[in-house]
């Protein structure tokens, strides 16, 4: 028990040592709860989605409704759920036990990025009650300047949760810059750190055009400025500019942290030094770097000009470079590998398939002249489901089981888990692979009502969607039942390097009792031979 | 407490020595500084569309913009730039009164700044210059002349709502200036609360040509 009364879940005591705690550790779990319970919220709204679309014309729900659900389905996840998830919540956790430090640069600024998370996510949930979104979570004037649904309460969150993700962003740069343990070079850090370094990157230079569009939006509908309503004088298409200067980047900012987790995962549970370190460092630098060239891929069929149209589509190629640079890395570490299967494997190798699929089917997109065909169909909701939750959610997965024995300090019945993966991994692919299918023969997105046709298929996704949710219900159970008695987890349950395992399991309030020197790299699995403990 | 103690009370407990701590806080403070040049940014953004589109329109609206008004604020602006650049020397030789008195000369500044601006907003909302659909002004040719004042009110309200956040936190380094918080062993809050405010000025600079200057 002496071990245990030490760790940060138990010292300092009190709600109030909770609530105004400066422990990276302590906000990061805050974020996970948090963001979980978005998690939960906006999952809900999923299934009600899918049940609606079963059949044709209205099954649950009338079409003004439906329109709110799916609003609201992709806003929370979006911006509550998926962008901050894995920095905020599995990053703050683990950054600084990586880097070997205290904790992270600003540790107050960080418990301040919390609650701006918190007061966003009010303002979201302010907005629900008081008439829920109507308009898609892109906020598209003119129809956003005009809908009487609460716009304004609803991008001002939105406005508000982006300094929680600049300052996030902001204080994981400075961190990796400057608190780093002696000994830990640029090139001997774990990937996940560059991972989010890149994701910072991005946070800090693209969330602030965010926050200036919704300002403008805001006043829009308040004052009727002209910028963006071409009632006023405005351009619309300058505000899909504005919007996507940020929200493809945003992208990234989902899908970078999940593939420094996969890095992680990859290579403790095929026992072998990652392959191709520095070119999967540098692609994650290089995604960064193209994804603010390509937000025009979005706006192949708003009245761009073609000339700008046919840069984007060739820009937008770019991004499948370091993207097939990493999947092929990933998949030559595997290779005569002692690979084993637990459950973050198990979710790594989902990623491996899913994110390859929806990447692919991302290059179809980006193609000019074939995305006049598919744009606003399931393709792309298919697409981007398969790239979202079958990369990042996956990833985030795969990182949650990686390091809950780390974090709680108990170990999850693996048997479920398995079981929960398999649910998952089929619930996902009988949901969103037949979306492809529906949209190449032109079903659209975000409509009430569709043709007889496409019935079946709309069916096959819904019973996939609730194989899904089975999978995440088993997930809740074990995760939850495993804290009250679940096995002790030692130090080192999976044998993995890395700082973060070298002390115990959860970790002692001031992490390191002696500040550590890194003498190795972090996947040096071949030349050093790790204990699971 | 000594200042020549190992563990100096305002060195933080994750960081190793002071000159960790200073440099986290200043590369922290310049990327701020790089969200709120972002952040302006879509405004000069906006700005330079609308321009391209309406040229004469900007060109006729601009000039019911006081450039006398604006002349001066900008003198204010720089003035108090400088000022706030030698409370920071008078921090760095350890001459405490002089630094006081340049602080409270940075808020004067800044407070006229802001009551100048409220002259100029005053005699616009008064002949119905304003912003969108509360546009009410008939005098000015060409397409759209609300736009030019959205545009106007919003980049200028944005860099005002600025001005008011830099007195919030020169006022804050103040009082820790009277409380002897600061020396020339460490005085970074009141540095990197000239960084901000050197950017304040600066975009201010750039906000002057581009409204008031454009005849």
């Amino acid at each position: 028990m002496s071990e245990d009364q030490a760790s940060f879940l138990n010292y300092p005591r009190g709600i109030k040592s909770w609530l105004f705690t400066l422990d990276h550790k302590r906000i990061g779990l805050m974020y996970l709860i948090a963001i979980m319970f978005f998690f939960f919220v906006g999952g809900v709204l999923a299934m009600l989605i899918r049940l609606e679309l079963f059949s044709p014309g209205k099954t649950i729900m009338e079409a003004h409704t439906y329109n709110q659900m799916f609003t609201l389905h992709g806003a929370i996840m979006i911006f509550l759920f998926i962008i901050p998830v894995i920095p905020a919540a599995l990053g703050n956790f683990v950054l600084p036990l990586m880097l070997g430090a205290k904790d992270v640069a600003f540790p107050r600024l960080n418990l301040l990025s919390f609650y701006i998370y918190i007061f966003g996510a009010l303002f979201a949930l302010y907005s629900i009650i008081t008439g829920a979104v109507d308009t898609g979570w892109t906020f598209y004037t003119p129809y956003s300047t005009e809908s009487t649904t609460s716009v304004i309460s609803m991008t001002f969150g939105v406005f508000i949760l982006g300094f929680s993700s600049i300052l996030t962003g902001l204080n994981f740069i400075v961190t990796i810059h400057k608190l780093r343990a002696p000994g830990l070079t640029w090139f001997n850090q774990p990937l996940f750190i560059w991972g989010l370094y890149a994701t910072a990157i991005i946070q800090v230079l693209a969330t602030p055009v965010l926050s200036i569009t919704l300002v403008l939006l805001i006043l829009e509908k308040a004052f009727g400025i002209g910028i963006f309503d071409p009632a006023m004088g405005g351009d619309p298409v300058l505000y899909q500019h504005f919007f996507w200067f940020y929200s493809h980047p945003a992208v990234y900012i989902m899908i970078l942290p999940g593939m420094g987790i996969i890095s992680e995962t990859i290579t403790v549970f095929s026992r072998k030094k990652i392959f191709g370190y520095k070119a999967i460092a540098f692609s994650s630098l290089a995604i960064a770097f193209v994804s603010f060239l390509v937000w025009g891929h979005h706006m192949f069929t708003s009245g761009q000009s073609e000339i700008a149209a046919m840069i984007f589509s060739f820009l937008t190629f770019l991004v499948g470079i370091p993207s097939g640079i990493k999947i092929f890395n990933w998949l030559a570490t595997l290779y005569r590998g002692q690979i084993s299967f637990e459950a973050p494997m198990l979710y790594t190798l989902s990623f491996l398939f899913l994110f390859t699929i929806g990447g692919l089917t991302g290059i179809f997109l980006g193609t000019l002249a074939l995305d006049v065909h598919l744009h606003d169909t399931y393709f792309v909701v298919a697409h981007f489901h398969y790239v979202m939750m079958g990369g990042t959610v996956m990833a985030f997965l795969a990182g949650l089981h990686y390091w809950w024995p780390k974090i709680f300090g108990r170990l999850y019945n693996e048997t479920l888990a398995k079981i929960a993966a398999l649910f998952i991994f089929v619930g996902f692919n009988a949901t969103f692979f037949v979306q492809f299918i529906l949209g190449s023969r032109g079903m659209p997105r975000r409509y009430y009502n569709y043709l007889d046709q496409f019935q079946p298929l709309h069916a096959f996704s819904s019973v996939g969607s609730w194989i899904m949710a089975v999978g995440f219900l088993i997930m809740g159970f074990y995760l939850i039942s495993s804290l009250f008695n679940g096995k002790r987890a030692g130090k080192n349950p999976w044998g993995a390097l890395g700082l973060e395992w070298t002390i115990s399991s959860p970790p002692p309030h001031d992490n390191f009792a002696v500040t550590p020197q890194v003498s190795h790299g972090p996947y040096d699995y071949d030349k050093i031979a790790v204990e699971r403990d | 407490m000594s200042l020549a103690h190992n563990h100096p009370a305002y060195l933080a407990h994750h960081f190793s020595d002071m000159e960790q701590q200073k440099a986290s806080a200043k590369l922290g403070m310049w990327i701020f500084l790089l969200t709120e040049i972002l952040l302006f940014g879509g405004l000069f953004c906006a700005y330079a569309v609308f321009r391209s589109w309406n040229p004469q329109m900007f060109l006729n609206a601009h000039k019911h913009l006081n450039v006398i008004l604006g002349t001066v604020n900008t003198a204010v602006l720089i003035s108090s730039s400088l000022t706030m650049a030698l409370a920071i020397r008078s921090l760095q030789v350890d001459k405490k009164r002089p630094a006081i008195i340049f602080l409270l000369l940075t808020l004067a500044f800044a407070a006229t700044f802001l009551v100048i601006k409220y002259f100029e907003y005053a005699h616009k909302i008064h002949l119905g210059q304003l912003p969108g659909k509360f546009y009410t002004y008939t005098g000015i040719e060409g397409t759209n002349p609300h736009i030019f004042f959205s545009i106007y009110f919003a980049m200028t309200g944005l860099h005002g709502l600025h001005i008011l956040v830099g007195m919030i936190v020169i006022s804050w380094v103040l009082v820790n200036t009277v409380k002897d918080k600061y020396s020339s062993e460490y005085y970074t809050p009141v540095e990197n609360a000239g960084l901000y405010w050197h950017l304040v000025d600066l975009i201010w600079i750039y906000l002057f040509p581009l409204l008031y200057l454009i005849g």
